[in-house]
């Protein structure tokens, strides 16, 4: 039977259907729906850790005792597994264990567009790159073989449009889940310097007898076309190549490490002009011309953002490989541009209150990764700084210490979700070198911006099973956090009040910011009203940024359907001519 | 052999763009069509812009349209249909819900939103059909089915039966709300037997 799916749900059946026991990841777009599909198979353990090394580390442990695996983050989370990760090819495997990596060209959603390429080339890892569903399914399962034939780890490269697009599948049926015994082998599980050389010389046989595999596994082919014009290509780009070039010939990689070097000589042999296409870095270039083969590579293709036909098509245009297009007439021509349509943090949000208070007091801000981050842009302004998670506070306590201008005046804002993933080391930081920083955590009781995944403070497993709920205060006080305070940021003036204080006050400060995220806990309260008597048109409730509030003929108008009554904006009101429902306790 | 159709459906967060976009592909898996379906919802929830590209053919490997390339453009709101107009192609059709949804920075006062947008695009001699899929959703009886009544239009442009629609909505759609949404798609495909002006 056939079904449309898109990659990330190809992925998780492809685990389901070759004999995954444990998976685990942390959320990130565009991994995380592998694991929350993969959580309604039966028969499946799967979980959320509160981060990427955690659960790479979780995946060892059960392919090491024999158990199948599958592991998923976003591309940067890798980086945060990587130290794990860099021994795993070093030990290998018992159970087959695949990781995920889901890169995003064109950053729809990250903060930057790292090619994770290189960490299957840097880790010594194999690497699988599917083009479409059907193989995204097909490699998982095929991966879990490979880890375990060469004793390898496996990692499964997509992309956002690999993971995130869907395409005709065939499901197959499930085969046995059934663990491989396990025996002690320091020699290969202990990786102290003695035996870690052994490891080395074994990862380099293990690595060549992959190469071979490479050059002959159907995973590598070449679509037969004319000789004038050779591609070599992988992943996404594989599919365009062949819908803008479908007479070329094309070697498609579908293992990129290592790479086939004795089928990509034979492959340019058999063509006039050899191009590379591949989406951000010349990782596959680079290769290729090592092996002292001419190919035309990102002199013609960018190396920033995502590709699609209409790219490659002027690209192929300009190597005159493609008659030039004929030029269309734009439709939009002479049309007015569209404003943007930024996404905003909605109605009820309660972290607008925070970054509301912080532009007010001109406080800096290290900032952090969440919904939150939409708190730095106009008109709210709250934050000044994002690198990656878990940054803010080790980043507010270096400006405490080292510029004596900014000490009192600095804070840094992080999200519940961020915090245990990796905020909490920076406060020990914090606290054991005296620093004088305040940290806020917004807990608004969820990872609400990969789409309100459960974390350790939840109460919640990705089973769907009740779980302890870490006390976000408790742990602060027994990281040695002397001040730690709970405030709910709907109410303003004492938001404000605390923020003042702690700033000031020697020592880390913890404010806890709480409130459920509007969306998990939909209370729709009577919509805010505008005495039209009293509004002035001073415009101050717009500084908050909320997608309900607007000004029309100089007044406010608050759209009843998009208010939830959340009255933040009756506290901000100078006028009182905001009017609504109550702040309940 | 299949006639190749490329849609793209633009909107904002919450209008029902996925559940439309699944429809087509269930209608268009069961006369047997290849599908790629791909979706960008860079937020959707916090009323971002949602684009869902949707194309049919025999065989499909680009899971992304172009510029220029659709066939046609469903267009839940009219700012989105100005945004992505330039993905249509020479020829194609606009189908567009006369619906207004401002953006942040309009509503902020430091956007403007255009005026005339439907206008405007007929003034540059695209072949544009208007709904007033919303009007038309209320007087079905529920506003959320806004996004069906604009699928039944689409419908009327693409070489698949009625009778695969309708089974394809009864396979996508809770049963409570299907009687509801067929008579929301019927409104849309009887608009769009007739090109509507304005
Ligand atoms: C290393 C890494 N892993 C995952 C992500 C994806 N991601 C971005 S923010 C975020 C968590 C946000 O949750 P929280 O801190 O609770 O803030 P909220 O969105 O709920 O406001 C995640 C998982 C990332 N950017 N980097």
């Amino acid at each position: 039977m056939k079904e449309l799916l898109s990659g990330n749900v190809a992925i998780a059946r492809g685990a389901f259907e070759n004999g995954v026991i444990l998976a685990a990841g942390y959320p990130g777009t565009p991994s995380t729906e592998i694991l929350e599909t993969l959580s309604r198979y039966k028969g499946i353990y799967s979980e959320w850790a509160p981060n990427e090394k955690v659960a790479l580390e979780v995946g060892i442990g059960a392919a090491m005792a024999g158990a199948r695996t599958i592991v998923t983050m976003k591309h940067v989370g890798v980086n945060v597994a990587a130290d794990p990760l860099l021994s795993l090819a070093y030990t290998g495997v018992n159970g087959g264990l695949v990781l995920v990596s889901a890169d995003d060209p064109g950053m729809h959603s990250s903060q930057n567009e790292q090619d994770n390429r290189y960490y299957a080339k840097f880790a010594k890892l194999a690497m699988l790159e599917p083009s479409n569903s059907q193989e995204a399914k097909d490699m998982m399962g095929l991966g879990l073989a490979i880890s375990e034939q060469f004793d390898i780890p496996v990692m499964l490269r997509t992309t956002t449009r690999v993971a995130h697009s869907q395409s005709m599948v065939e499901l197959g049926e499930p085969v046995a889940r059934e663990i491989k015994p396990y025996s002690k082998d320091v020699k290969k599980n202990l990786m102290v310097p003695a035996f870690g050389r052994l490891r080395r010389i074994s990862l380099a046989e293990r690595t060549a007898k992959l190469a071979e595999y490479s050059e002959n596994t159907p995973l590598n082919f070449i679509v037969p076309g004319n000789d004038k014009v050779g591609v070599i290509t992988s992943g996404i780009s594989f599919q365009l190549v062949r819908e803008v070039l479908p007479d070329a010939s094309v070697l498609k990689l579908g293992m990129t490490n290592p790479l086939p070097l004795e089928l990509i000589k034979k492959f340019a042999a058999q063509v006039k002009t050899l191009f590379v296409v591949e989406e951000l870095e010349p990782f596959l270039e680079e290769q290729i011309r090592m092996l002292g083969i001419q190919v035309t590579g990102k002199e013609l293709f960018p190396y920033t953002g995502e590709y699609n036909q209409g790219l490659l098509r002027r690209c192929f245009g300009e190597a005159g490989v493609l008659s030039a297009s004929p030029q269309v007439e734009d439709p939009a021509a002479g049309l007015p541009q569209a404003p943007p349509r930024p996404p905003v943090l909605c109605a009820g949000c309660p972290h607008r209150a925070v970054f509301y208070t912080l532009r007010r007091l001109k406080l800096t801000v290290t900032g952090d990764i969440g919904c939150y981050t939409l708190g730095g842009l106009p008109p709210l302004e709250g934050i000044d700084s994002c690198v990656c998670m878990g940054a803010s506070i080790g980043m507010a306590h270096g400006i405490d210490k080292a510029v004596p201008d900014l000490k009192g005046r600095t804070v840094a804002v992080i999200g519940d979700s961020t915090f245990l993933h990796s905020g909490i080391t920076g406060l020990l930081n914090a606290v054991y070198n005296n620093s004088d920083s305040t940290i806020i955590i917004l807990d608004n009781r969820t990872t609400a911006m990969t789409g309100h995944q459960d974390h350790p403070a939840t109460g919640r497993n990705l089973m769907g099973q009740a779980a302890p709920e870490v006390d976000i205060t408790m742990l602060c006080r027994s990281l040695g956090v002397k001040r730690v305070e709970v405030v709910d940021p709907m109410d303003l003036s004492r938001l404000q009040e605390v923020i003042k204080s702690e700033i000031i006050t020697p020592g880390p400060s913890v404010i806890i910011a709480r409130r459920p995220c509007a969306l998990l806990k939909r209370e729709i309260k009577p919509a805010v009203t505008v005495d039209q008597e009293k509004c002035t048109g001073c415009k101050t409730c717009l500084k908050l940024s909320c997608p309900a509030i607007s000004i029309v003929e100089n007044k406010a108008l608050v759209t009843a359907d998009a208010c939830v009554g959340c009255n933040l904006c009756v506290q901000v009101c100078k006028t009182g001519a905001m009017q609504g429902g109550q702040v309940d306790a | 052999m299949l006639k190749p159709v490329d849609v793209l459906m633009v909107g904002v967060g919450g209008q029902g763009t996925i559940l439309a976009s699944k429809v087509l592909a269930a209608a268009a898996q069961a006369v047997g069509y290849d599908i790629k379906v791909s979706e960008i919802h860079g937020m959707a929830q916090r009323g971002g812009s949602v684009v869902t590209q949707v194309r049919l053919g025999e065989r499909v490997y680009s899971p992304l349209i172009s510029e220029g390339e659709a066939d046609v453009i469903l267009a839940f709101e009219e700012l989105e249909a100005l945004r992505w107009l330039s993905y249509l192609k020479p020829g194609g059709t606009l189908i567009i819900n006369n619906q207004q949804i401002y953006p942040v920075p309009v509503l902020a006062g430091v956007a403007e939103y255009p005026q005339n947008i439907i206008a405007q695009i007929q003034s540059r001699g695209v072949n544009v059909q208007v709904l007033k899929a919303l009007e038309q959703a209320i007087s079905c009886g529920n506003a959320k089915a806004a996004n069906v009544v604009l699928l039944g239009a689409l419908a009327q442009k693409l070489p698949i039966e009625e009778k695969i629609w309708r089974d394809a909505l009864a396979a996508t759609i809770p049963p409570r709300l299907l009687e509801v949404n067929n008579t929301a798609f019927t409104a849309g495909f009887t608009v769009g037997t007739v090109s509507v002006g304005c």
